[in-house]
């Protein structure tokens, strides 16, 4: 008996599919409406789409006093490794550090994770993790109920082909488009189901 | 005991029953007139829709043509990530590799991420077999788990469901498997989804082995991608220390670059939101990061068979985004289930006989089950040309005597409109006869699954002929 490997290409091959045209790319590589290189209009784009989300939307020249801001009434929360320790100079609640790892249930029973990104995207008002400094493990910023994530303007690319070309498909990312929802219930969007509920993004210039 | 749709009836019957059920149909146009009105906003705001679709068309058609090569290609960069590749033939093959993969765990609950594939291949039912209790943890899919019913719809599985059914399913079920419902729960469908929130917690903290499906695999890079709203896939990709992924062969797209072209589709054509909440990404295993033991099984299932039909082959294309069936005057009247599939709709009516050839009368009745009407192709995303598929299936369906009465009744009218005489003869007489027959007639035999749901029109006094000869279209 052959094995299923070899059988399923054999069927594959069986089927004799014909060749395939290259295929055309004739989408737009920026977010539409916009010009290319209007850079005031991305960031203004990325901040209304998270505000769309309900997200929470800090713009700041002082990372410490607007990371204080976002993280409000927590009053613990996971700081990875890789984070600059000054972000969190204002704020007088507990940083967990993930080194060595916290368990699943003390990530559970912790207020917010604070982090940096890989990338964001204008377009969709999406956040982007790689597990890179700063950012921590999938699980630390899945846990908490808070999320604040600290955006430098020059990593937010206009739409989506942007981001993804500088991406490394070999870490395992996370891409984040407003808390976590559902309309599963007569098409109702509920905010909030298993993700962190409240996300919060600091803007640096 | 986990429900299936072995031995449903065919679409004619399934559905008789369906459209009978006054608050189902209430549910289900609800549903899909809400969403219809979501991706059209979002669709319409990109000025370059046609051409997204036009290069997913190409993408999947390209990964068609080539699907071995991809799929190897996929095998060796899932294999030096640190992951585990299985192939499966059909259901049977792929329930048993991941019900021993699970057993090697020596785990008796698992946590499943909504995957249509594992819906496909009676997955859950498979596990129970054996002895493991495999949990979904995405909303809609824990209602029709926990109400023993069966999915209704590819991305809102329990679309058919209103939240007063929802209510009383989550106090009667949800203490049988878990934490209970809290007490005094209403059908507000935040309290509902915090009730899921709070039975599904401590099910995602305990699990040793998740099962997920994926919506891309992409070859060159040998990454998974998953696609969700409310954060149950993320926890568990990254929650277990096993990770099972069962994904079918045409799930592959060629290179990263492609999902720039997927992920700016899906969203906006499966819920109207310009990407979901959630996706995430995966190659292989990471070192300190979500599962220490990956498995992707890749499934052929019927898929291979679709692969070397030359006009139905397209429907391999599609992404599983619904729309499809919010858009199906058909499907909007009765609603998924008439199917007999987890795959309802159009897609459902072409993809299951693609997948499972026409030999099951039930299998054979659903490319009648449309109108074709043509709304599904103008609203697919990946081009899939519905009605071609459709008219084709009918011919094969008719070709292989499946359809005996349809075969009979064409080759009557054919042998009477192939001669002039006979066919004048005919006309007249039905001129004639016209205002003589009842408006409701019963023809006798099989022929009356034609007339039960038809009534017959007024037959005009004249025939258009004869009014042509009088008339000479009213210039006279």
């Amino acid at each position: 008996m052959t094995d299923a490997r070899t059988e399923i290409l054999r069927r594959i091959r069986a089927a004799a599919v014909p060749p395939a045209a290259a295929p055309p790319r004739h989408y737009l590589r920026h977010a539409p409406g916009l010009a290319e290189d209007d850079r005031p209009a991305v960031l203004a784009l990325f901040a209304e789409r998270l505000a769309e989300y309900g997200a929470t939307v800090l713009p700041a020249e002082d990372p410490a006093t607007a990371v204080a801001e976002a993280l409000g009434d927590a009053r613990t929360a996971v700081v990875p490794a890789g984070l600059p320790a000054e972000w969190t100079a204002r704020w007088d609640g507990e940083a967990r550090s993930d080194r060595p790892p916290l368990t699943h249930a003390r990530l559970d029973a912790t207020d917010a994770v604070l982090t940096t990104c890989a990338a964001a995207v204008a377009d969709s008002g999406t956040l982007i993790l790689d597990g890179g400094p700063g950012q921590g493990r999938r699980a630390a910023t899945l846990l908490p109920d808070l999320h604040v994530c600290v955006v430098r303007a020059a990593q937010v690319h206009s739409a989506l082909p942007g981001a993804l070309a500088g991406l490394d498909p070999r870490r395992p990312l996370t891409f984040v488009s407003g808390p976590s929802a559902t309309a599963d219930i007569e098409m109702i969007r509920v905010k909030g189901v298993h993700g962190p509920r409240r996300l919060a993004v600091v803007l640096l210039p | 005991m986990t429900r299936s749709f072995l031995g449903w009836p065919a679409f004619p019957a399934a559905a008789e029953r369906e459209v009978g059920n006054r608050q189902l149909r209430e549910n289900v146009r609800r549903a899909t007139h809400t969403i219809r009105g979501k991706r059209a906003v979002l669709a319409a705001e990109r000025p370059d829709w046609d051409a997204l679709r036009d290069s997913a068309a190409a993408i999947k058609d390209q990964v068609l043509a080539d699907l071995e090569t991809q799929l190897l290609r996929a095998e060796e960069k899932v294999t030096a990530a640190g992951g585990t590749v299985h192939w499966a033939r059909d259901a049977a093959e792929a329930n048993r590799i991941v019900t021993e993969l699970v057993r090697a765990t020596g785990e008796t609950e698992i946590v499943k991420v909504k995957s249509m594939l594992t819906e496909e291949i009676g997955l859950d039912a498979a596990l129970e077999a054996a002895g493991i209790n495999a949990r979904e943890t995405d909303l809609a899919a824990t209602i029709v788990q926990l109400g023993d019913d069966l999915p209704s719809h590819v991305v809102v599985p329990a679309l058919h469901r209103n939240r007063s059914e929802i209510r009383d399913i989550f106090v009667r079920e949800m203490g049988r498997h878990g934490r209970p419902a809290p007490d005094g729960l209403t059908d507000d469908p935040a309290e509902l989804a915090e009730a899921a929130r709070l039975h599904l917690r401590e099910k995602f903290l305990g699990a040793k082995v998740a099962v997920s499906g994926a919506n891309f695999l992409v070859a060159e890079t040998g990454t998974l991608v998953v696609v969700e709203s409310e954060g149950n896939g993320r926890m568990c990709l990254t929650l277990a220390d096993t990770l099972i992924s069962v994904v079918g062969i045409e799930k592959t797209v060629p290179s990263w670059q492609d999902l720039e072209v997927f992920l700016q589709l899906l969203a906006r054509n499966a819920t109207g939101e310009r990407m979901a909440p959630y996706t995430s990404t995966w190659t292989g295993t990471t070192d300190g990061d979500g599962p220490r033991t990956f498995h992707l099984v890749l499934v052929d299932n019927g898929r291979t068979r679709a692969l070397a039909d030359p006009t139905g082959r397209q429907a391999l294309r599609c992404i599983r985004c619904g729309a499809c069936m919010n858009t199906c005057p058909v499907y909007e009247r009765t609603g998924g289930h008439a199917y007999g599939s987890v795959y309802p709709g159009p897609i459902g009516a072409i993809l299951n006989p693609l997948l499972k050839g026409l030999d099951d009368p039930q299998t054979a009745s659903l490319p009648y089950a449309s109108t074709l009407c043509g709304a599904c192709n103008e609203v697919c995303p990946v081009r899939i040309r519905f009605t071609d598929v459709l008219l084709d299936l009918r011919a094969q369906v008719a070709d292989g005597g499946q359809h005996p009465v349809e075969r009979a009744a064409l080759g009557a009218v054919g042998g009477v409109m192939a001669h002039q005489a006979a066919w004048k003869a005919a006309v007249k007489t039905a001129t004639t006869a016209g205002p003589l027959l009842p408006r409701r007639i019963k023809l006798p035999g099989a022929l009356g699954g034609w007339t039960d749901s038809r009534t017959l029109p007024a037959i005009p006094k004249e025939s258009f002929r004869g009014w042509w000869k009088r008339t000479q279209g009213d210039t006279k």
